[in-house]
């Protein structure tokens, strides 16, 4: 089952619909990373509201997203975390250490806005 | 009282498909929001284990009832090649970076009850347990 990719502004928004296999992950991470080049986007949401379980490869494969988006410019700040499975990652160990995060879209945007904002030019 | 069901284990859809059967179960049983997640996560992990080290291997998911509790247990069973170092397997390094990286002091964590056997020549079957609060 494929994500949905939507671009708004400067920023791509992932908007995970269902249960996603490995290969829907991986995919996933795979496109963020090239669209981002294609739309010259400065950041990316990945909404995860949906999720009912993120074990130790969605855990794995998300960080490698975000690291992947920022080695390629831009910041990417995972949404939507539910407070059980946030539990249940924590139990396992799984962190998402290095990526950053936000309760939900709005949050998101507001993180991404606070820090995608670009220093006033010199002059 | 509800069914078992058991789950073949040979591509990464079976992994989604374990831990919803189990979460299924869990829910049939009336199980609190929280634990349902819990052990569809254990499953996803014990799934997952399967995939990366055994090939193929099946889970079986099977209400359970002692006196006045009720519970939830699961088997996953693989003929694989099996855990050489159990109590390495089993160190908590709370992350990747300690252990096999199998996950499985995680899991434990995650359920009431937890118990491993592995061999090389009959493979790897791991039980847990979790009750009905």
């Amino acid at each position: 089952m494929e994500v949905p990719i939507l671009k708004q502004g400067l920023y791509l928004i992932a908007s995970i619909q269902a249960a996603l296999s490995d290969l829907d992950l991986v995919h996933l991470r795979d496109a963020l990373a090239e669209k981002v080049g294609k739309f010259r986007a400065r950041g990316v949401i990945v909404d995860v509201t949906v999720l009912d379980v993120m074990d130790s490869f969605a855990s794995r494969t998300l960080r490698d997203l975000a690291h992947m988006t920022r080695l390629r410019g831009a910041e990417t700040v995972i949404v939507g975390i539910q407070p059980e499975v946030a539990f249940a990652m924590v139990q396992l160990g799984l962190t998402l250490e290095g990526v950053d995060t936000a309760l939900d879209l709005e949050e998101g945007l507001a993180f991404l806005d606070k820090k995608t904002k670009r220093h006033p030019s010199r002059g | 009282m509800a069914n078992e069901a058991v789950v073949t284990i040979n591509t990464d859809a079976d992994v989604v498909a374990a831990r919803q059967k189990g979460r299924e179960l869990a829910t049939e049983l009336g199980f609190v929001s929280t634990d349902s997640t819990l052990l569809a996560t254990a499953i996803s992990e014990l799934a997952r284990n399967i995939i990366r080290y055994a090939k193929h291997g099946e889970i079986l998911i099977a209400p359970v009832q002692s006196g006045d509790r009720v519970g939830i247990t699961v088997v996953a069973r693989d003929k694989g090649p099996g855990i050489a170092n159990i109590p390495l397997a089993m160190q908590d390094g709370f992350s990747t970076s300690g252990g096999l990286g199998l996950g499985l002091p995680g899991v434990k964590r995650l359920m009431d009850e937890f118990h491993l056997v592995s061999d090389a020549n009959t493979g790897t079957t791991v039980t847990i347990k979790k009750w009905k609060r």
